[in-house]
């Protein structure tokens, strides 16, 4: 039952990285993309994270906080540079 | 990991957490592209998916744990960063939409304030210029 509930949650992850690849690429405003892409690591994390119980490899979950970390710095670094213009000033 | 070697409650929890997860996965995503304006798109991503990242993070933590010998709390260090810095993130996203004067969806509560939060926010940001 479990891997069969793996594969649909995958399934679900799959589709919202879909629609936020359209909002991505359709987003009016440069802060919508920047949300876009906020979600774009939050989901990524999570399909990691089932990735890696699906293989059962220990080694996806260092991926997932690295790509944590560096998603919420690149996050500040983009709103940073809208709202000044600059990002170490 | 033998997946089918678990007790049937066990399964079932796990089940329940992983596919409580996605849904909200998904829905924060369906909001992200239906919701009028901005402002409204920024609630559906920042808190329904970090929810569902939240309950898939403790279902795998669960799962790890039991299928191998010892907790396992890598998930835990990333549940923890994630929900200090979703509203941080949050934060400063809104902030910069402030700043570009965007446009807010007709009918918004309190949505002439916009202006006096843009006001307020040049004013303390000139005042720490030197």
């Amino acid at each position: 039952m479990l891997s069969t509930v793996l594969l649909i949650v995958l399934g679900m992850v799959m589709v919202a990285l879909l629609l936020n690849l359209w909002r991505l690429f359709r987003g009016p405003s440069t802060p919508d993309r920047i949300l876009a892409l906020d979600t774009l690591y939050l989901n990524a994390i999570a399909l990691i994270v089932l990735f890696g119980l699906w293989k059962d490899a220990a080694l996806y979950f260092e991926a997932a906080l690295l790509i944590a970390l560096l998603g919420f710095v690149s996050t500040v670094a983009l709103c940073k540079y809208l709202l000044r213009g600059d990002i170490i000033e | 990991m033998n997946l089918n070697e678990l007790p049937l409650w066990l399964e079932i929890l796990l089940s329940a957490l992983l596919l409580l997860g996605g849904l909200f996965v998904l829905i924060g995503a369906i909001g992200l592209v239906r919701l009028p304006d901005f402002f409204t798109r920024l609630h559906a991503p920042t808190k329904a998916s970090t929810l569902g990242l939240g309950a898939i993070l403790l279902g795998s933590m669960v799962l790890v744990s039991v299928s191998h010998d010892g907790v396992s709390l890598h998930e835990l260090l990333i549940t923890l960063f994630l929900f200090i810095t979703a509203p941080v993130s949050a934060h400063m996203m809104c902030r910069a939409a402030l700043h570009q004067r965007l446009k807010i969806a007709p009918g918004t509560r309190n949505g002439e304030y916009q202006g006096l939060t843009l006001a307020r926010q040049q004013e303390r940001d000139s005042s720490r210029l030197p």
